[in-house]
């Protein structure tokens, strides 16, 4: 494994690798900065925005114009509402399709999978006729609903390669030493699924945070998260670059800090286990 | 294991799930289809009449759909290769010793997790404004003329928004993918004389194969239906330059009021999406067998 590198090619490795982390972080880093100048300094050329002063007049500016608390609520709401919602469904699924695998148990994940292949788009125009007549526009309670559905797929698929991983032995083992069925699911699967349920979780906070095709058609204001908060400042409107980005920043920051912790599992979560 | 009794179980625990995805796919595509075939204008409710194909013929033979069908495959195929060509490169270097890999990683992993709506919003006015983006900026101070990127180049822009996007996320697989890489294998070819193409093709790129087959299923899902991008940037104009699929089905159901003509659309965005999935699921399914 270790193989001998030189100093030179590790320094020019270092340098190259760290160039491009950094420009491929730069517009991040870049609106973090520009929250905290002054609007009138946030449209100077780079160098003398560095330089200009710092101030917190945009964050309390943002506030004053939309209720970001309201916004992020309903993003916590909506994201791990539905998580929680697709875990219930899910875990029982995945358990008896990785413990209690029948003939069609692949052909049944493959499905599942399709379902999201299905662009939403073509549901579109029933999905919001729906929610209008139903009265559930700009509710959370029906997007929460929506994104249960929309991740109830990956969610198993996740949930069923950790499952499948935990081997079928040890319960055999623990059932010659007389445990019972209670024990069984407490003492020892529990704390071996436990890893893989946290991983999915998080990661799929992280999806329905993000996601902003339902959340911009089916929200207005009182139900709209930080998807729909961003995108009211979407028509310019005499300067607002220090505005967008301190919201931008308060819109991205706890997601990013999840985002970071989770980053190990990602891989292996979002390519369902095919990549580890 | 597997006992007639735990079959039965096993059963139980499934079916809310299935009975749910199979409602949720079901459901509202069938209604999809059935306002696809009428006149049914949201303008003048009660008005409904049964259509016959006429939605689907006005739908295709508008010029905006073969802009919009052209666009999202420009969009789909753009991103892919810049994540992709972007991705191997970007692993390649991150996958050699060098100090900082942590921080450097946590940097170059950052842009997945920003919401659509603040990365499109982001690169439009600090970025690619011509007057206060960060590029008129630089354009200015090399003395040259600012470039409108999303009045000029809406589709190559919103590309390349969306590939920042993306780039992490098929770094980190191929990344991931390559850590898995025989150095054994590598180093006895490094003593054979095999010089570093040589060893990228025969050996790097076949490794990556069913890693990068992933991050072309799992991309194409989401690309064939961006959409918060384009409506925060260019509303999908100049035109219908930056149109896609979702895009000009939202306009013509929610903007235009037009719900049958935006359902016969939403019903080819359908058709367009499986003819894809069906390709792509096969590819997929070989890689999980193995």
């Amino acid at each position: 494994m270790s193989r001998k590198v030189s100093a030179t090619r590790k320094g020019i490795v270092t340098a190259a690798a760290w160039a491009v982390g950094f420009l491929i972080f730069f517009p991040i880093l870049w609106i973090i900065i520009l929250g905290f100048k002054s609007e009138g300094d946030a449209i100077k050329a780079p160098l003398a925005v560095l330089t200009s002063a710092w101030t917190l007049d945009s964050y309390h500016e943002v506030q004053e114009r939309s209720n970001y608390a309201l916004h992020f609520w309903n993003s916590v709401i909506l994201s791990v509402g539905s998580t929680l919602v697709a875990l219930a469904i899910a875990i029982p699924a995945a358990w008896a399709m990785a413990f209690v695998p029948g003939k069609r148990t692949k052909d049944l994940l493959m499905w599942m999978l399709s379902t999201k292949m299905m662009p939403a788009v073509g549901v579109l125009v029933p999905m919001y006729l729906m929610f209008r007549d139903f009265g559930l526009l700009d509710s959370r309670i029906g997007l929460v609903g929506v994104l249960t559905m929309i991740n109830l797929p990956i969610v198993i698929w996740m949930l069923y390669t950790y499952f499948k991983e935990i081997p079928g032995e040890i319960l055999e083992a623990a059932r010659m030493d007389g445990a019972g069925l209670k024990a069984e699911i407490l003492y020892i699967l529990t704390p071996m699924a436990v890893p893989g349920i946290a991983s999915t979780l998080l990661l799929n906070i992280i999806l329905a945070w993000n996601e902003a095709f339902w959340t911009l058609q089916l929200t207005t204001s009182q139900a709209a998260p930080l998807t729909q908060f961003i995108a009211s400042y979407s028509s310019p409107e005499g300067l607002f670059y220090a505005k967008l980005s301190a919201a931008s920043t308060m819109a991205i920051a706890p997601i990013l800090i999840l985002g970071w912790f989770s980053q190990k599992q990602l891989v292996r979560g979002l390519t369902f286990g095919a990549v580890k | 294991m597997a006992t007639e009794h735990s079959r039965t179980a096993a059963r139980l625990m499934v079916s809310p799930a299935v009975i749910l995805l199979f409602l949720w796919m079901i459901v509202p595509l069938a209604m999809t289809v059935y306002f696809s075939f009428l006149r049914y204008n949201l303008l003048n409710p009660g008005m409904e009449s049964w259509a016959g194909f006429s939605n689907y013929t006005y739908f295709l033979k508008q010029a905006a759909f073969w802009d919009a069908l052209w666009n999202t495959l420009t969009l789909v195929v753009g991103v892919l290769i810049i994540t992709v060509v972007g991705g191997i490169a970007l692993a390649l270097l991150l996958d050699q010793p060098f100090f900082g890999q942590g921080i450097v990683r946590v940097m170059v992993i950052a842009p997945f997790f920003v919401m659509p709506t603040v990365s499109a919003l982001v690169w439009k006015n600090m970025f690619m404004n011509p007057v206060n983006g960060m590029f008129a900026h630089i354009a200015k101070f090399f003395g040259l003329q600012p470039f409108d990127f999303l009045s000029h180049a809406p589709l190559a822009s919103i590309i390349v928004i969306v590939a920042w996007s993306w780039l992490p996320f098929a770094t980190l697989i191929l990344l991931t993918a390559l850590q898995s890489l025989d150095r054994e294998q590598m180093e006895a070819a490094e003593m054979d004389g095999a010089n570093w193409i040589n060893r990228f093709i025969y050996l790097t790129l076949p490794h990556l194969t069913r890693s990068i087959t992933v991050v072309i299923l799992i991309q194409t899902i989401f690309l064939l239906s961006v959409f918060a991008e384009i409506l925060v940037t260019t509303n999908g104009g100049p035109g219908t330059a930056s149109t896609n699929l979702p895009y000009l089905v939202y306009a013509q159901s929610l903007l235009n009021f037009d719900v049958g003509g935006g359902s016969a659309g939403g019903i080819i965005a359908v058709i367009l999406a499986n003819i894809v999935a069906i390709f792509l699921m096969r590819m997929i399914g070989k890689n999980l067998e193995a």
